[in-house]
């Protein structure tokens, strides 16, 4: 049963759109403050050295040069970054002190009064390394043998834990057939098109940093104080910058801290904006790399019985949250399938790379890739038809709240429905007649399928899983609303964004439930001295916690304005109706107070206000991730995110065989994120997410030489798609409410992205098969299908 | 990434701009559009001290049928070339090649002559001054010389051009058989990217669908633009059977000499040059009237 | 700050426009730095992302991989020069609103360019030219989908105006 809503779900512009079309953007590269210098970075050839001198005497002599700092001043003067799992020997700083230990590892920060010129002195830095040995494999660097990244932490596995969820040995033992394969989510990231920034200026009569930064960061000006020895009020972000994308990568703490310590010495304001060599090499903003073994038990009539699951993830040479990318798919660890006995093993482990930071999805991308090559191949083992297998095993609609092994309850779903739709929808028995024509044309073709979860509402309830000396269990977020004297309404919220539409999503949910017109509410941005607490747009949750925390915030304020009504009209509070803003009492529509009266009273008649009443009319609401809260049981339980999207994509490829070169013909998503507030909102993000994932499934990759250097260090390399290799996308939503949120609605900023890259790895492989061909490691490049197709071929070159 | 500094000249003319190279020595670059040569600038893998731009000269901005011969100047940007009506009616490969270098916002600046001199053994122009034996004219204060495509390009980025010459134009042969086809494939990781392998082809038949002319040249796959013309030479007097054209791309496939890099192995482009050849030679046959 | 500066003189948005600058001055850096026209966006500085994409004399071209002193005297157009002369929304921008064809915003302003340029040159393109014109502009946000949307909705507005 769908509510009827005023404003949520129509079509609506987005508030932002005037400012990015025009070129009015705010993004941190447009700030100019007068006297602002300019940072560029030194950076280490080596993946794994010791630094044996550093040499500035030439660089300081340079015209514009105001400051050189290397790790031995900058760490004795700040704290090591946060890393998010027990390992309290690792250290992190943004400079490299004695070793470096990944190719592009900052080693000297020169400040300059021009960029040009801080790059003309960076090139006569002259660093003396001697090289040690390193490890690039992420197998090899478990070995005892491996060259250790971190000796102090005695081994380069960061985390490592098996859980046992179920009567894993018995459906193992018991389950009349199994397979088991690895597959492999390769190295690629978000990569934003902007490259991430910070401008930071300390001013020393008030003992205040100021920061501006294209950041998308839960807990950025605590861990920045921290790191920097302030106080947390010392420190204040400015959340109205626009954040050229993220997609959960901008968390450029280490940037920050560096830049934060070069404005207070060098006593002017500092930035530094990654140019794109800094940014792919040492931004530390690589994804997840990652294998999974998996082993799978099943009867022959398709039911799965038992998942045995081994992530091992390679987080580089340093950890921040990196390593709690393994911990967020426990939340939907059996995706939507029915599966009673699920072991887990997750492993994250370092080498000698770029560090890996947080992707759209933490984690949850790659492990549903696992979970989707699992039911291709338990189909094509029983010679079933992919899609009657996922049927097969799939939740069903009345069995929501459905509880997971692993601890999560699932708030709601219609996968069936969902699938059914999709395949309606792109006409799939002419998919199939299309993919068997092309066959029969001597093309290879092939369909993929994939229908996976979206855990959404972001909670970090991973950190005490993965952590047992972290026992965080809120993750709130806030949002204030006021109504100023002339009656207009002002939402803020206390983070940044990244172009999904807050500010359109604040205004769209203040304004249905205060019943004002959406387009003339002002969303602003607070600092983080002036804002309400919040854990910034990670986890595909600002739809439920800022939408909720914007619901909650307009419920109390209109409340506020009927018990104001109430009392003036001399009625009881039931007794008074609200519309549009404008109050009257139940059945006299004569009598009323309409909102610009409300407002006067409240802003200028504090004789007219209800005892204890305060003046002015704002309210504020601070609202903690529904279901959240909770601590894991020692068996490693716990309920993780709150609500449950899903996503169906299907899909044809060809493949020319004798290049190997991919082409997707037709591309479809059905999609249920319960409610959505501004559907075009949701299908630019599911759109966006499709085509990211495209990318890591055929494209993007950062390769490295053995040598351990990074071989995709530019976008002539690691290659984002273009709206040629991005073909006609098409979605049909389904809306399946989750009881858990204000509107039913659920999270999508994730969307498309968690199963796309599945559904073209099950397309290809549908492609390969009549080759008696398998490809289980992405990116699928035009070489790797091509080496696929000729591995004997190219084995006897 | 900013440039390394450097002085900025722009030429008066092109004596002016050679005088500027025997003037600066190696200290000294040609930039014409600086489509390729920016990038290396800003990425500091070079940094001269003295930039001599010929962007607008002239002298460098013909297109011109000469005889048997389209001249086409140095400086001439992409897409003027692209844009003129004499190139697809005298030498439509180069039509055809045009479409592959890059997208339109670089071929608005990008030139003919920048290309070749860039030298990139996968760029669409030299794989077609290699094709069609184009004969390039380099200007210096010493004078002026001629060489041909194949010579010109010696190897990855490198090229036969003195420290004091500049390149005038080239000259791409007007094929004058009764029928001429041509054609242009190319595989690149995407759209608009340098070609991981490239093949073109052009075939001339008379009346008769018989073969009197035949040329074959593979990007991407050696250390420079490889032309196989001799080995093409050999469908003269052949109805271009499809057979005799995959013998011949094979023959061609084994003739490369790739390397590996993170696109592609060394047999991966093996296997290309063959495939692209055999489509480039079969574009070529269908494109001059005959059916496959 | 001893590095020798050269004085630059472009047409920018119709307006003339000058700064003196050191010659390895990019346009882009020119158009942010000097002019403070901070609409054109740098994404990689190696000619391969679109973000910085400008019209010169009418045609994009890539604003990373030129100097401001190769263009001396010359017509620039930055997506501050694409609103109607009383600074509201273009048919092509105001398609982008209505499609919801930017999410960030970072890759518009070289969208926009890329978008308008053809539509200056082919009114009515079709989907696939579309793609064609625009994969020179790299977007993460959007899958594309809706970018080419909008300039299909602003090419028929256009025809219809």
């Amino acid at each position: 049963m769908e509510q009827a809503f005023k404003y949520i779900g129509a079509k609506r512009r987005t508030k932002e759109a005037p400012r990015f079309l025009t070129g009015s953007g705010r993004f941190v590269a447009d700030i100019h403050l007068p006297g602002m210098k300019h940072v560029a970075i030194v950076a280490s050839p080596h993946p794994s050295a010791r630094i044996i001198s550093i040499n500035t005497e030439a660089a300081r002599a340079m015209p514009g040069v105001r400051y050189i700092l290397d790790g031995e001043e900058f760490c004795a003067h700040t704290d090591t970054l946060y890393v998010g799992v027990d390992a309290p020997k690792l250290k992190r700083y943004a400079l490299a002190r004695d070793v470096v230990r990944y190719s592009g590892e900052w080693v000297v920060a020169v400040v300059a009064d021009s960029r040009a010129q801080a790059e003309d002195a960076a090139e006569l830095v002259e660093v003396e390394y001697q090289a040690t040995p390193h490890v690039i494999d992420p197998e090899l660097s478990l070995r005892d043998d491996a060259p250790l990244i971190h000796p102090e932490h005695g081994s380069n596995q960061l985390y490592h834990r098996k859980f046992v969820w179920g009567p894993v040995e018995a459906a193992f033992r018991e389950a009349e057939e199994r397979v088991s394969f690895r597959v492999t989510w390769g190295r690629s990231s978000t990569v934003p098109i902007e490259t991430f920034g910070v401008l930071a200026q300390w001013h020393e009569a008030d003992q205040l940093l100021d920061v501006w930064a294209s950041i998308q960061m839960p807990k950025y000006p605590d861990q920045l104080a921290r790191a920097l020895r302030l106080p947390g009020n010392a420190v204040r972000v400015h959340y109205d910058v626009d954040v050229g994308g993220s997609f959960g990568l901008k968390r450029g703490i280490k940037h920050t801290v560096l830049v934060s310590y070069l404005a207070r010495k060098v006593g002017a304001p500092v930035r530094f904006i990654e140019d794109r060599l800094e940014n792919m090499r040492g931004g530390d903003m690589h994804g997840p790399d990652r294998f999974f073994d998996v082993e799978v038990a099943f009867n022959r009539d398709g039911i799965i019985k038992g998942l045995r699951i081994r992530a091992v993830d390679d987080v580089g040479a340093y950890a921040g949250r990196s390593p709690l990318q393994l911990g967020k798919p426990v939340s939907a660890i059996c995706g939507p399938y029915q599966i009673h006995a699920i072991e887990y093993e997750p492993t994250s482990v370092m080498t000698n790379k770029t560090p890996q930071e947080a992707v759209r999805g933490f984690g949850q991308a790659p492990t549903n890739l696992a979970l989707e090559r699992t039911m291709d191949h338990v189909a094509r083992h029983l010679g079933m038809d992919p899609i009657e297998l996922r049927r097969k095993n799939f939740i069903r609609k009345d069995q929501f709240p459905y509880l997971i092994p692993s601890g999560s309850t699932y708030d709601s779903g219609d996968y069936h429905t969902v699938l059914d739709k999709a395949l309606a929808a792109i006409d799939y028995p002419e998919l199939l007649r299309q993919r068997d024509s092309l066959r029969a044309a001597g093309a290879l073709a092939g369909i993929g399928i994939s229908t996976c979860l979206e855990p959404s509402g972001g909670n970090s309830a991973f950190e005490p899983l993965f952590n047992a000396k972290n026992d965080t269990t809120t993750w709130m977020d806030s949002c204030l609303v006021r109504v100023d004297l002339s009656g207009a309404i002002t939402g803020v919220m206390g983070t940044s964004s990244a172009g999904q539409g807050h500010e359109t999503l604040v205004a769209t949910v203040l304004g249905e439930v205060l019943e004002r017109e959406p387009d003339k509410i002002r969303v602003v941005h607070a600092d983080s001295l002036n804002a309400l607490p919040s854990n910034s747009p990670v986890g595909s949750r600002m739809a439920i916690m800022l939408g909720g925390a914007a619901a909650g915030a307009a419920r109390k304020l209109k409340a506020t304005l009927i018990r104001l009504a109430a009392h003036n009209l001399g009625c009881a509070i039931d007794d008074i109706e609200y519309a549009d803003g404008n109050t009257s009492v139940r059945g006299n529509p004569e009598r009323g107070l309409s909102w610009d009266k409300l407002v006067e009273i409240a802003h200028r008649k504090f004789h007219l206000l209800p005892p204890e009443m305060e003046p002015g009319l704002q309210a504020s609401f601070v609202w903690e991730v529904p279901t959240g809260g909770g601590l894991p049981t020692e068996d490693g339980r716990i309920q993780i995110y709150p609500c449950y999207s899903f996503e169906a994509h299907v899909l044809l490829i060809k493949i020319d065989a004798d290049t190997g070169r991919p082409k997707i013909l037709k591309y479809l998503c059905g999609h249920d994120c319960g409610v959505m507030i501004n559907p075009d909102v949701v299908h630019g993000m599911t759109y966006g997410g499709i085509a990211h994932g495209i990318g890591a499934a055929l494209y993007e990759k950062f390769a490295y030489t053995e040598e351990g250097e990074l071989a995709s260090g530019t976008l002539m390399d690691y290659l984002i798609p273009s709206s040629m290799e991005v073909p006609e996308l098409h979605i049909v939503d389904h809306c399946t409410p989750s009881p858990l949120t204000t509107f039913g609605q659920k999270g999508s900023g994730e969307s498309g992205y968690l199963g796309s890259a599945a559904a073209i790895c099950n397309a290809v492989n549908d492609a390969l098969a009549p080759r008696g061909k398998s490809i289980e490691t992405l990116p699928m490049s035009n070489l790797a299908i091509w080496n696929t197709l000729h591995a004997t071929l190219s084995a006897t070159r | 990434m900013k440039a390394a500094p450097f002085e900025y000249v722009r030429a008066e003319s092109l004596d002016h701009a050679c005088q500027m190279l025997v003037q600066h020595g190696d200290e000294a670059k040609l930039i014409a559009g600086g489509q390729s040569l920016v990038p290396m600038l800003a990425m500091r893998l070079l940094a001269p001290a003295w930039l001599v731009d010929i962007h607008g000269l002239s002298e460098l901005q013909q297109i011109a049928i000469a005889e048997d011969q389209l001249v086409i100047g140095a400086a001439v940007r992409q897409c003027v070339a692209d844009a003129d009506p004499r190139l697809n009616s005298a030498v439509p490969l180069l039509s055809r090649a045009l479409h592959w270098v890059g997208h339109a916002a670089t071929r608005n600046r990008g030139t003919v002559g920048g290309s070749l001199a860039h030298a990139d053994p996968s760029a669409e122009l030299a794989l077609s001054a290699a094709l069609l034996e184009a004969t390039l004219t380099l200007r210096s204060e010493r004078g002026s010389r001629q060489v041909a495509a194949g010579d010109f390009l010696i190897g990855p980025m490198m090229t036969c051009l003195e420290a004091d010459e500049c390149l005038l134009e080239v000259r791409f042969p007007i094929w004058q058989e009764a029928r001429t086809g041509s054609a242009f494939e190319e595989i690149s990781a995407r759209h608009g990217d340098f070609a991981i392998v490239s093949a073109a082809a052009q075939v001339g038949v008379d009346q008769t669908g018989r073969c009197t002319r035949a040329a074959l040249a593979i990007g991407g796959a050696g250390p420079s633009a490889l032309a196989f013309n001799d080995l093409a030479r050999r469908l003269v007097g052949t109805r271009l059977e499809d057979g005799l054209l995959r013998d011949l791309a094979q023959q061609v496939a084994a003739k490369v000499e790739p390397t590996s890099d993170l696109q592609a192995s060394a047999a991966y482009r093996h296997h290309l040059a063959g495939v692209l050849a055999e489509r480039a030679l079969l574009g070529a046959k269908r494109d001059a009237g005959l059916s496959s | 700050m001893t590095e020798k500066t050269i004085l630059v003189s472009l047409e920018v948005n119709g307006k003339p426009v000058s700064a003196r600058v050191p010659a390895r001055t990019t346009l882009v850096d020119f158009l942010r730095d000097e002019l403070r026209l901070t609409g054109t966006h740098v994404g990689c500085e190696h000619g391969t992302c679109g973000a910085c994409t400008v019209m010169l004399d009418g045609e994009p071209i890539r604003s990373c991989l030129v100097f401001a002193v190769q263009l001396e005297g010359q017509r620039i157009t930055t997506v501050e020069g694409l609103t109607k002369p009383d600074g509201s929304l273009s048919i092509l921008q105001d398609s982008f609103a209505e499609a919801h064809a930017q999410q960030c915003g970072y890759c518009t302003p070289g969208m926009l360019i890329s978008a308008q340029s053809l539509l200056n040159n082919n009114p009515q393109p079709s989907d696939d030219e579309i793609r064609v014109a625009i994969s020179s502009n790299l977007c993460r946000c959007t899958g594309y989908q809706q970018i080419v949307n909008a300039v299909g909705m602003a090419a028929e507005r256009m025809a219809k105006e």
